[in-house]
């Protein structure tokens, strides 16, 4: 068997893995990194709409700033987020957006002058700054208060994972593709690289690593309906999961995005809403403002998946043979706008629907969408329960998203996290714990395992069939545990996926062909999936309230008294059936901002007694500082500089002032 | 998708693939190439990838092809469908005949059946042509300080040419790259146009010329635009060729 050594190993060569890697490789330590696929076809460049940062530059941003940023992060995650992480995101977003300008993302730039804009289904007119000429625009999004979604055109995504691979090459990091991680290395607590498969020949490998980081994204497909790309299995966390050590964390907080295409999920970016754009019913009713007054369409996700499917069973959903809908209404935006601005959405509805979105409405009803949860880490990004594990990206929980992300923090996140975790693992490799003395028995004790494994599907004599099984999982993760959620169900989702899990140890492969064998692969994948939905399952049932995307219709209440909690999950053995779960308090007191209503969404929650004794105390705490300024209020509150590299501290200079 | 079900009055599709396994030729049963042909009942707004994906559950296990976003958006699913290089996720069934004749991208090392190493060789290509912003002072920018401003028509121009997702077609269609392995390509051509127009990197013509200034470059190409054709992004290749052969002639002359 083959054993490469490396420094470090980046396990997704997606945006948040990639910007990791450059971020170890220029400090000077080797990198490789691993990718199912090409890494400029990682699903990041699929981010259609935009990345959040508040540079403030475009007349609806104006006035923005990092505490804007924050305040509408931590409202929409429900309060889920970690604070403080929080404060280091939307502190070094605008850097980052920054370095990407600089590195090549064409950013699309203001423009002074008179535009149309269409607000509430009206022809509005606004006039941007001459001052502001040239610099990086931003678009509205769900959930913020300021427009600050910076977008290129509406290839965002695209545009950022090509600039990034582009960077990768020119720093001379290997990409190594249609690799897979399928086992992380370990021992006494500690990992030390990856048992990886090769997805052309079916050869096992393994790659030693002082460092190892997982960047493998979401795992959406555990879902039926899905905007996911179909590679979005989320092998990374499974295989953190399946060291037994690994924490997961809040897998029931699944984001479900109003605006998937029906049937097939291709998702239509929330800039259609974001710039005018309307949800209509059978009767062509614009119901969102029956429901939503304040924001209308552009409540969050959550929030407007949610009202949409009630509007659905409230029976305004529009029927066809395939089941119900809705609509998206974007022909007001008018043909130009379309064809500048959101002209993949318009080729995503020629080629898949064979509609004219300037002409005709689009059919859609809210689709899985994003995996808030994933490998549980610290600020710096190492995991909590696997020394030499870091994780960055959508399968990280580093937890700037708590129960539910704002569009447009995703691929922020990717890049910031990307820039934070890139120095903290060079930090680590650097540092006396870096280094490690991997015995080739362990490594090769391992590899023998995966080994063993994959020769026990191709010899077996079992009667299950892999996609049948996948496609079960499917069905029950979208019908039992997606935007409505009720115990019953929640419970039946438990056993169904408890007897697949049993079942997939007994697939019969039809094909025993070697090399890249695409039945082999859904064979050895759908136990680890398996294992995710039941995280996501069991964390489900046993959080009885709402917060953010996690809906339960028995314990509608967001319950701030019982639940200020993050779900950590372990599989301990491997011959357990469910995972272990246990709950990590978040301190209310240690809060800037502490829990109160969202400002959209149910009004009623449970509060915790807490809540009114810290405002109380910021209250007190502001009075004592009748002359400093906004970073002296937040210092004085919740300092977290500090946690961030050195070079990321500064200020971020706007037009307005410092 | 495939929870579409199937309609009740459809076509019986006939897809006929090229197989061919290079890797299983050196254990399993040596097949060489051929074409197979599979029958699938048509459904209601049913893509290639919906049918490809069909064939491999419930009919053979062991073929391959790549499909990543199904969204038109990664340039994964570059395929011959009936004679042209198109992305199959976005491919009707509907457009097309009850015949449906697949094949892989010519020009790429073949993986297996309609898979076809696209990644290696636009990596190769990206190495070659340093398609990356070149700027000695990339090493020292200041990201605390407002961005510099570009024109927004500019950026906007960028971005028509920064479309491409690499997927392949324009190099399967292509005369020159059949014929000559080096030749970078449209999508090669496309990048340097690209890089061209963008003010941040700092590389002179005379820098793309010694890049692209011979027949592996703008010269190889014969104008016959096949590329410009087939691509799915609509990316004005042949215009942006014809100006690098103008301004690469006037770098020599
Ligand atoms: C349709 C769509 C639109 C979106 N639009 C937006 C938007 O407008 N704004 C926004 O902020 N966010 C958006 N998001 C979310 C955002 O795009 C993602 O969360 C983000 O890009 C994830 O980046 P990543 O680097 O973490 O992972 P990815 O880009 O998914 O990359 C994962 C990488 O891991 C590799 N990989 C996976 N498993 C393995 C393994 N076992 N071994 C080796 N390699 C492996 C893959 O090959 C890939 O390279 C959107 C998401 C979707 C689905
Ligand atoms: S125009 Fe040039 S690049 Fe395009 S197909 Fe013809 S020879 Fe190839
Ligand atoms: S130029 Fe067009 S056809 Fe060629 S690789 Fe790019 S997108 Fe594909
Ligand atoms: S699968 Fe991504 S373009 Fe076809």
């Amino acid at each position: 068997m083959q054993i490469i050594y490396t420094d470090v190993l980046v396990i997704g060569g997606g945006l948040a893995g990639q910007r990791a890697a450059i971020g170890a490789k220029r400090r000077g330590h080797d990198t490789i990194v691993l990718s199912l696929v090409p890494a400029k076809r990682s699903h990041s460049a699929a981010a259609q709409g935009g990345m959040q940062a508040s540079l403030a530059n475009c007349l609806g941003g104006a006035g923005d700033n990092e505490d804007i940023h924050f305040q509408d992060t931590v409202r929409g995650s429900d309060w889920g987020a970690d604070q403080e992480v929080v404060r280091m995101f939307t502190h070094a977003a605008p850097k980052a957006i920054r370095e990407l300008a600089a590195w090549g993302v064409p950013w699309s730039r203001v423009e002074r002058g008179d535009h149309e804009i269409t607000v509430d289904g009206e022809k509005q007119t606004i006039s941007e700054n001459e001052a502001a000429h040239g610099l990086i625009t931003g678009r509205n999004f769900g959930g913020t208060q300021k427009w600050r979604a910076c977008y290129v055109s509406d290839g965002t995504g695209h545009a950022m994972l090509y600039t990034m691979s582009n960077r990768a090459i020119a720093e001379g990091i290997p990409v190594h593709e249609r690799m897979e991680a399928v086992a992380l290395i370990h021992d006494e607590g500690r990992c030390s690289g990856a048992i990886v498969r090769n997805l052309m020949t079916g050869e096992i490998l393994a790659y030693v690593a002082k460092a190892t980081c997982i960047a493998t994204g979401g795992f959406g497909r555990i879902y039926r309906a899905s905007t996911n790309a179909i590679i979005n299995e989320g092998m990374g966390a499974a295989i953190a999961l399946e060291t037994g050590r690994a924490t997961l964390s809040n897998m029931e907080a699944v984001q479900f995005h109003p605006t998937g295409i029906f049937p097939s999920g291709i998702l239509v970016t929330e800039g259609c809403r974001g710039d005018g754009g309307l949800l209509l019913d059978a009767n062509g009713h614009r119901f969102m403002p029956d429901y939503e007054p304040k924001k209308k369409e552009l409540a969050s996700r959550d929030v407007v998946s949610r009202r949409m499917e009630q509007h659905i069973a409230a029976g305004q959903g529009v029927k066809s043979r395939f089941g119900e809908h809705l609509w998206l209404d974007i022909r007001l935006l008018g043909r130009e706008h379309i064809d500048r601005n959101l002209r993949e959405v318009k080729e995503i509805c020629q080629y898949f629907l064979g509609i004219d979105p300037a002409k005709e409405l689009i059919p859609v009803r809210p689709a899985q969408h994003y995996s808030m949860g994933g490998v549980r880490t610290n600020p710096n990004g190492e995991s909590q329960g696997l020394r030499g594990l870091f994780a960055v990206g959508e399968a990280a929980c580093w937890d700037i998203h708590g129960f539910n992300r704002l569009g447009g923090n995703s691929v922020a996140e990717t890049v910031v996290a990307g820039m934070i975790v890139g120095e903290s693992i060079a930090d680590f490799c650097d540092s006396a714990d870096g280094s490690i003395n991997v015995s080739t028995a362990l490594v090769e004790k391992f590899a023998r395992k995966q080994t063993q494994q994959l020769a026990n599907f191709t010899l077996a004599s079992g009667t299950e069939n892999a996609f049948d099984l996948t496609r079960q999982m499917q069905e029950t993760m979208t019908s039992k545990v997606g935007i409505f959620r009720h115990g019953d169900q929640l419970q039946e989702a438990v056993n169904t996926l408890q007897n697949l899990l049993l079942r997939s140890r007994n697939i019969n492969l039809r094909s025993a062909t070697r090399g890249p064998n695409p039945e082999l692969v859904a064979a050895y994948r759908l136990p680890r999936m398996l294992k995710l939905a039941q995280c996501v399952a069991l964390g489900a049932l046993q959080r009885t309230e709402s917060r953010g995307a996690h809906y339960r219709d028995d314990y509608p209440q967001r319950n701030d008294l019982e639940w200020m909690q993050r779900t950590l999950a372990v599989w301990s053995e491997a011959k357990d059936e469910l995972p272990t779960l246990s709950y990590e308090p978040l301190s209310i007191m240690r809060m800037e901002l502490p829990p109160g209503w969202r400002g959209y969404g149910a009004k009623d929650y449970i509060e915790h007694p807490e809540s009114a004794l810290r405002r109380q105390e910021i209250d007190r705490i502001i009075a004592t500082m009748p002359d400093a300024d906004r970073h002296a209020h937040q210092a004085a509150l919740m300092p977290f500089l500090d946690k961030l590299p050195p070079h990321l501290r500064p200020l971020n200079q706007r037009l307005s002032k410092f | 998708m495939n929870n579409i079900p199937l309609a009740e009055e459809h076509r019986m599709l006939q897809i006929q693939i090229l197989r061919h396994n290079p890797s299983a030729l050196l254990c399993d049963s040596d097949k060489g190439s051929h074409l197979q042909t599979f029958e699938v009942e048509e459904a209601l707004g049913m893509t290639l990838f919906i049918a490809l994906n069909e064939i491999r559950e419930e009919q053979d296990p062991s073929l391959q092809f790549d499909f990543v976003c199904r969204a038109g958006i990664c340039g994964s699913c570059g395929m011959i469908i009936n004679g042209r290089p198109g992305l199959a996720c976005r491919t009707l069934t509907k457009d097309l005949p009850d015949v449906i004749v697949l094949a892989p991208l010519p020009g790429f090392e073949l993986i297996g059946d309609l898979s076809v190493n696209t990644g290696k060789w636009m990596r190769g290509m990206s190495e070659h042509l340093e398609t990356w912003v070149h700027n000695q002072e990339l090493e020292e920018i200041n990201i605390d300080v407002i961005e510099e401003r570009m024109e927004p028509r500019l950026a906007e121009q960028i971005y028509e040419l920064e479309r491409c997702i690499e997927c392949g077609c324009c190099i399967a269609a292509c005369g020159t790259t059949q014929m000559r392995e080096e030749f970078v390509g449209a999508a090669g051509l496309n990048q340097i146009a690209r890089f061209r127009l963008d003010p941040r990197d700092k590389r002179s013509d005379a820098d793309y010329y010694e890049l692209i200034g011979n027949d592996a470059g703008v010269f190889g190409c014969m104008t016959l635009l096949g590329c410009e054709d087939m691509c799915p992004k609509n990316l004005p290749l042949a215009t942006q060729i014809a100006f690098l052969r103008r301004r690469m002639a006037m770098t020599t002359g």
